[in-house]
Formats: structure tokens, C-alpha cells, sequence
């Protein structure tokens, strides 16, 4: 369906990132020569749990946290189940309180953290608030303030969304519920999904005042199937997966080894980015601009100011999301209509809703994500091709939005999706 | 995801645009699904003095299905009778495409009913 000969250029990194060669490199000797399943006592094993052990303090350190805090995982997916199953759902915690857990999350949040939510609260174990977000994709503190009951356990805000790129106020939540956990009985557990965030922002975590922090190393330049959950001291999270006694008898299950250390290797090499994340923005808003000054009624999506170096969201009027995607495809760059996630369901962006954007708006939309390999060239590239796409598509649809917004009342309600 | 010839549709497709003095005009679509169709009829009666459709257009705000079942539609339907025109179902639409993605499948049904009201608002 593509034409090979054309450059191929790759503007969807927040789905994923491609393994950078180094981290490739660092991983490389677990596979076929430290083999060793790093919970053996023999020297196969120890070498193999050298390698653990690094990564597990290179994660740390980028944390600011304790070793012991680090549990490894399959990725944000399984970090975010996790610590909401882990905390909404703790026998021990509802037994303390003596009430039924309540626990509060953002509109925005990930598939994973919303549909684990809805279990939890389907089944009759927690009570959830979802909290609203503003035009710009901002949580409001006293909005936040005042959805906390005396049952709150849990309230989980993402750093960084996944489509819009908003960068949440983590920090000052964090010192609100420092403040409130102090007169209260029951503890107000902090959790916040790092995914799309630990490229790019400071996450220590005690500057973030989180309890519980997921990241996931393929969004980070390293392998895909591997993250990290962290969990302070004193959190009460039960054991998540029975079996052997890893991860500090939490996460049962031999450690994959070459995962783990391309992980810690990755979270590394982000902390040396400083330069490679000033020039992203700086393409990203040459970009921004380009679109929207050449491009009539384009609007970006999400706050202008409180976003990630890299993203960039727009909606185009009058054409559809996934024409735009598959138009730019055959032209060889890579884009999204939201999440990878929901790329292949009818739904609408939930993000985008909570942003008070219409279901006509929210199809309209697409997200450009730039990163470390992103260059000048491709970005000119785009800003020439992007404009002839919209305009194609505009001409197919005959500007049938605005007419047909005239006459919606007229319009089948349901029509077979 | 979606076969060459879906591709070559939603690139090239046939008897786009609007139509000047239509005889009938045929729209559906729910903005939930983002998908909205308009198809523009012109008629004549052909000998039998049965209603023939003599030209077809259309115009689609939706994903690269509903541009290409749209396209397809009015390649089907273009020349035949009020009456063969409406026996086209939707997966005779899908079948000239080669095949829809399972969630796609809709587009085709939604390219039917186009038609298929285009053809009711020129009765009445």
C-alpha cells in the first residue's frame, strides 16, 4: 500500500520509540551469553542478576527513590493495573476505613487506568470519581480539593497525556495531599503514570510527592514488554502476581533479564537529553506554527503552554482523523489519530471529549509526536505535504460538516456503530 | 488494514463533488461515528419509461471506508434503474472492494442508505 521509495518519516513516538542502537547494545550479552536466570544462586545466574541489579539502582537514582522501591514490569500497562487494583482494590486498606474505598481519577487518564477503575467500581469494591479537565486539558486543583471524601484512598493523575500532551500540576497535587494527609486518619495514596513523561520532565518523586509512580521503557528509547512500578515504603500493596519470591515478593516471575537492563540503560541515557529535548521543541513549535498559519481552521488541541517538548495535536476541520493518518501514510509519515490503543475502535477520543470538543471534532483530530531522531527535513517535509493532504480531503468532503451541522436534528440518531 | 483496492478509491474515487441542479439529494451519517454522506442524483426515464439514474456524485466527511464505499456506490448504481439500484446491497458494495475491516463494515451499509434516500426524496 506504501510506496518504498519514498523516506519514511516516523512522527508517532509517543506510541512507541525505536530502540536506540546503544541501549541495543547494552542488552545484547543477556540474551545468549549472561543467560542465567537471575534468581539462581550459580555464576550463570549472578551474572544475569548483576545486571538486574544495576538497572534497578539506574531506575532509582533517576527517581530519587530507593532500589527496594523498584518493581519491574511488563510496562505501563501492567504498573497502572497495578497500583489501582493494587490500592482501590486492598483488602487492608477497605478493612481499616471500614467504609468502601473511594478513589479519584482524571477524565484523561489511559485506557488502563480508567477501564481498571470501572472493575473495580463494576464489582462493588471502590466508589470513582472521574475528574474533569479544562478546555485545556488541565486538572484544577480546588476542583480536585473538593471531590476528596473521608474515603478517598486513591487519586491517580497522569503526568503527561498520551494524546494531547498536557503536563499535569503532579508537584503542587503532590503538596496538597501532603497537607490534607497530615490532619487525616486514613492516608491518601499518590499515584501518577510517568509513561510519556520520564523523556521529558523532571520525575523525582520526592519533589513529585507521589507514592506510586509507571514507566515503561519503549517509550524511552528502550525495549518494548518491560517498566516499572515504583512503590515507597510503607505502601501498602499486597503481592500482584503468585509465585517465586522477585521483586521483592510482589511480582513473581523469572526477570527479563535483557528487558531490565535495556530499561535501566534507557532511563539513563534521558538523563543526558537536555539539548537533543530544547531542539525537539524547537522543531515541534516550527511545526505548530507552519500548521497553523498554513492551514485554514486547524486548531491544536490541549494547552499551548503546560505541554510535552514533542507533542503536537491538531483537528482539522471538515475532514476526518484516520483519512488524514491513512493520506500521510501513503505518503510515507507515520501519525495518529489519538492513542495506538484505540486506533482501530470507532469510538471517539475520551480525552478529547473531556475537553468539551463535540464528536464531530474529536474524529477530526490527529497527533504528531516528534523525538530524538526527528529532523529539520522531515519537518519542512511535512509542512509541504500536510496542507495538499487536508485541502484533498476537504474536496471530497465538500465542506459537508457545517452544512450538515444545520440540519443534524434531521440525522439518523444511531446509525449502526 | 485496508486492501488495494479500498487504497485506490479513497486516492482516486469516482464521481466526486457536487452536483449543479440535482433531481434528488440522499444524505445520512451520525456524527458519533464521524462518518456523514451526501449523494446528488440526476434522472431521466429511459424508454420503458422506468427512472433511470443518468449521473451520480457524492460528498464524504469520513474515514478512508467511507470515502471508498461512497465511491463505490455510485460507480454500482451509475446507469442502472430506480429498481436495480435499490436491490444494491451493502455487500455487494464490500465485495467490489475486495473486503471492509469487521469494524468498517457500516461504511457500507451507510453508502446503501445514501442512496437509497436520494432515491426515496426523488419519489416524494
Amino acid at each position: 500500500m506504501r510506496d518504498e521509495t519514498i523516506r519514511k518519516t516516523y512522527l508517532d513516538y509517543a506510541a512507541t520509540t525505536p530502540l536506540d542502537p546503544e541501549i541495543f547494545e547494552a542488552m545484547k550479552p543477556y540474551f545468549s551469553e549472561k543467560y542465567g536466570n537471575a534468581s539462581s544462586v550459580h555464576q550463570f545466574g549472578q551474572e544475569a542478576q548483576q545486571g538486574v541489579i544495576k538497572a534497578r539502582h539506574q531506575v532509582a537514582d533517576f527517581l530519587g527513590c530507593e532500589a527496594e522501591e523498584i518493581i519491574f514490569t511488563s510496562g505501563a500497562t501492567e504498573g497502572n493495573n497495578t497500583a489501582i487494583k493494587g490500592i482501590g482494590g486492598s483488602k487492608k486498606i477497605a478493612q481499616e476505613l471500614g467504609d468502601k474505598p473511594h478513589i479519584i481519577i482524571s477524565k484523561i487518564e489511559h485506557e488502563c487506568i480508567l477501564s481498571s477503575s470501572e472493575r473495580l467500581e463494576h464489582e462493588g469494591v471502590v466508589e470513582v470519581t472521574f475528574l474533569p479537565v479544562s478546555r485545556d486539558g488541565l486538572v484544577d486543583l480546588e476542583e480536585l480539593r473538593a471531590k476528596i471524601k473521608p474515603n478517598t484512598v486513591l487519586i491517580s493523575v497522569m503526568c503527561v497525556n498520551n494524546e494531547i500532551g498536557t503536563i499535569q500540576p503532579i508537584e503542587e497535587i503532590g503538596r496538597l495531599l501532603k497537607e490534607i494527609n497530615k490532619d487525616r486518619k486514613n492516608r491518601i495514596y499518590f499515584h501518577t503514570d510517568a509513561a510519556q513523561a520520564i523523556n521529558y520532565l523532571d520525575c523525582d518523586v520526592q519533589k513529585l510527592g507521589v507514592d506510586l509512580m509507571t514507566l515503561s521503557a519503549h517509550k524511552i528509547y528502550g525495549p518494548k514488554g518491560v517498566g516499572a512500578l515504583f512503590v515507597r515504603k510503607g505502601t501498602p500493596m499486597a503481592r500482584f502476581m503468585d509465585g517465586g519470591e522477585q521483586e521483592f515478593k510482589l511480582r513473581a516471575g523469572t526477570h527479563n533479564s535483557p528487558g531490565i537492563v535495556g530499561l535501566g540503560a534507557a532511563i539513563e541515557k534521558s538523563k543526558n537529553q537536555k539539548a537533543k529535548i530544547k531542539e525537539t521543541e524547537r522543531l515541534r513549535d516550527k511545526f505548530i506554527e507552519g500548521v497553523l498559519s498554513s492551514i485554514s481552521h486547524a486548531f491544536l488541541n490541549g494547552s499551548r503552554e503546560q505541554r510535552v517538548a514533542n507533542n503536537a495535536n491538531f483537528r482539522f476541520e471538515g475532514v476526518e482523523g484516520e483519512s488524514i493518518v491513512v493520506a500521510l501514510d501513503l505518503e510515507g509519515i507515520g501519525v495518529s489519530t489519538g492513542s495506538a490503543c484505540a486506533a482501530r475502535s470507532l469510538s471517539p477520543s475520551h480525552v478529547l471529549l473531556a475537553l468539551g470538543l463535540n464528536h464531530l471534532e474529536t474524529h477530526s483530530s490527529v497527533r504528531f509526536s516528534l523525538g530524538r531522531y526527528t529532523t529539520e527535513k522531515e519537518i519542512d517535509r511535512v509542512l509541504e505535504v500536510l496542507p495538499r493532504v487536508i485541502e484533498k480531503l476537504r474536496n471530497i468532503s465538500g465542506n459537508l460538516e457545517s452544512s450538515v451541522s444545520a440540519e443534524r436534528g434531521q440525522l439518523p440518531k444511531d446509525f449502526g456503530c | 488494514m485496508y486492501t488495494k483496492k479500498v487504497i485506490e478509491h479513497f486516492q482516486k474515487p469516482h464521481n466526486l463533488g457536487k452536483m449543479k441542479n440535482p433531481d434528488s439529494v440522499g444524505e445520512v451519517g451520525n456524527p458519533v461515528c464521524g462518518d456523514l454522506m451526501r449523494i446528488y442524483l440526476k434522472v431521466k426515464k429511459n424508454k420503458k419509461r422506468k427512472e433511470v439514474i443518468d449521473d451520480i456524485k457524492f460528498e464524504t466527511l469520513g474515514c478512508v471506508a467511507a470515502i471508498a464505499t461512497s465511491s463505490m456506490i455510485t460507480q454500482l448504481a451509475k446507469g442502472k434503474t430506480f429498481e436495480e439500484a435499490q436491490k444494491i446491497k451493502f455487500s455487494d458494495v464490500e465485495k467490489s472492494l475486495g473486503s471492509l475491516p469487521p469494524v468498517k463494515k457500516h461504511c457500507a451499509d451507510l453508502a446503501v442508505r445514501a442512496l437509497l434516500a436520494a432515491i426515496s426524496n426523488y419519489k416524494n
